[in-house]
């Protein structure tokens, strides 16, 4: 199996930072903003994203986290699904929110994300930043934010490792012998 | 740590890492009951079955609403109603009912064991809701849930159960379920009603109700099973609730933050008094409470997924 790595620790930072400031430019500040992270490393990412904003605007954001498990499309399909907590400790209605994942790829994830939000309440706005595109969608969904593009073959796995979890920051592409 | 059973017919059979998985799935699912909008999409296109053969409130009310905030569709069959009354047989009934092809199948039968029979026969998954004196798991599962909310933990804890241990599928399903756990288990009731076997399930049976209580982290009430012959085995009600009814006076040799659980119904002035069902210790409501997460848990767990 041959690895190839698309950020490595120092430009994985860069990125991070990169689409922090291009949610601050576009929301002219960001005191009206929220953040919601999709488990799991959308999460970190999201309290990265937090942590720098806090830097920059010294604003902390409200962080919500996300599970989409109970709106999956294909939880028929999953051998044994498990569910974790989704915890949104502030009011979404009238907010703009700040979807927050790792790897964009169908677009699958998005949609059930954004219905489990609309099913809180009415966001007036809904953003979505990711780390990695990878491409090949299957819904009309496009990120406002987005690290980098990879348009991977679908037998590839495009992995991002963060420290919180992985104990490494990086992003690799894996392929397949 | 995976779910891979079609049914859930009892606590037994079950390991202490099925049911921290349920619990986990629980508290998860407690957070849609409190949303403005109480519902998900989890299980759309699932058709689940109340079959009750035995009165319930709680029950078959939590199992439905549980039900219906994950989307799924529910029917209701009580025997009263259904073709019980002219004389169709169990097997039948449920023969019939697979041929409509629900998903879930919760029954509720005095007779023990019949849950496991439906379960063999058809294709969709059982829930038992409650066989005889045999076993009620989703009401222990629930206990545990209330516990382990109110205490934070289940490990370490003393739990008290006392009244008609014998006839109480509440009972049995409970210490199963706490065996699996560090817990030390008190029973207490009239000697007519504490069954021979509890020693063997490592339980301590102490007929003194004052000494029972004494050190309880948990105390929990049972009625007595009228339906199951219970009141047969006391001399009076009044005997019953002087010598075994829970008063606040007994709350003081307790733990200080003790928590007072009850499976209802409750016969108030006969096993709880009002200050004390009613009272700051009582949790008997959020029993009903955690009920609904903890079936929402059982449903979502046995209909998703591909098994």
């Amino acid at each position: 199996m041959k690895n190839k790595t698309l950020l490595d620790k120092k430009a994985l930072e860069r990125t991070i930072n990169r689409i922090t400031h291009e949610i601050i430019e576009k929301n002219q500040g960001c005191g009206a903003l929220s953040l919601i992270g999709i488990r799991t490393r959308g999460v970190h990412l999201a309290q990265r994203i937090r942590d720098k904003i806090l830097d920059v605007e010294g604003i902390s954001l409200p962080l919500g986290i996300l599970d989409i498990t109970m709106y999956r499309d294909d939880i028929f399909k999953l051998k044994s699904p498990v569910l974790k907590k989704t915890e949104i400790p502030f009011d979404v209605n009238n907010k703009t929110i700040v979807l927050v994942d790792d790897v964009l790829h169908t677009g699958r994830t998005i949609r059930a994300a954004i219905d489990a939000i609309m099913d809180l309440g009415r966001p007036n706005k809904i953003q979505l930043a990711v780390l990695v595109d990878r491409g090949e969608r299957q819904l009309p969904i496009h990120p406002d934010y987005a690290g980098i593009l990879y348009t991977a073959n679908p037998e590839e796995e495009v992995l991002v490792r963060l420290r919180e979890l992985d104990s490494k920051d990086d992003v690799i592409v894996v392929k397949p012998q | 740590m995976n779910w891979d059973k079609k049914d859930l017919l009892g606590i037994k059979g079950l390991s202490r890492e099925d049911i921290i998985l349920i619990l986990d799935t629980a508290e998860s699912f407690k957070e849609v009951s409190q949303r403005e909008i109480k519902k998900v999409p989890t299980l759309r296109g699932k058709t689940i079955i109340t079959l009750f053969y035995e009165p319930s409130t709680r029950t078959r009310t939590s199992f439905e609403i549980a039900a219906k905030r994950m989307s799924a569709d529910t029917i209701n069959i009580s025997a009263s109603t259904s073709s019980y009354v002219k004389g169709e047989t169990l097997k039948d009934t449920a023969k019939n009912l697979e041929s409509m092809m629900p998903d879930v199948i919760i029954i509720r039968h005095s007779m023990p064991g019949a849950p496991h029979m439906l379960a063999r026969i058809m294709d969709a998954s059982v829930i038992n809701g409650g066989d005889g004196a045999h076993e009620h798991p989703t009401q222990a599962l629930l206990d545990l849930f209330t516990m382990r909310e109110k205490k934070g933990k289940i490990d370490g804890l003393n739990i008290t159960i006392i009244g008609d241990i014998a006839h109480s599928r509440v009972a049995r399903s409970n210490i199963f379920a706490l065996k699996h756990f560090e817990t030390k288990i008190t029973c207490s009731g009239p000697p007519t009603m504490l069954p021979p076997y509890l020693e063997d399930l490592g339980v301590k049976v102490e007929y003194n109700i004052e000494k029972a209580v004494k050190n309880a982290d948990v105390i929990m009430m049972l009625r007595i099973q009228k339906e199951r012959g219970g009141i047969s085995y006391i001399p009076s009600i009044k005997e019953y609730s002087t010598l075994y009814g829970l008063k606040a006076s007994h709350l003081e040799k307790a733990k200080k933050d003790v928590i007072i659980m009850h499976p209802g119904p409750m016969n108030r002035g006969v096993e709880i008094t009002d200050e004390v069902a009613d009272g700051p210790c009582s949790v008997i409501l959020d029993q009903v409470e955690n009920g609904v997460a903890v079936r929402m848990a059982t449903l979502f767990l046995l209909a998703g997924g591909d098994g």
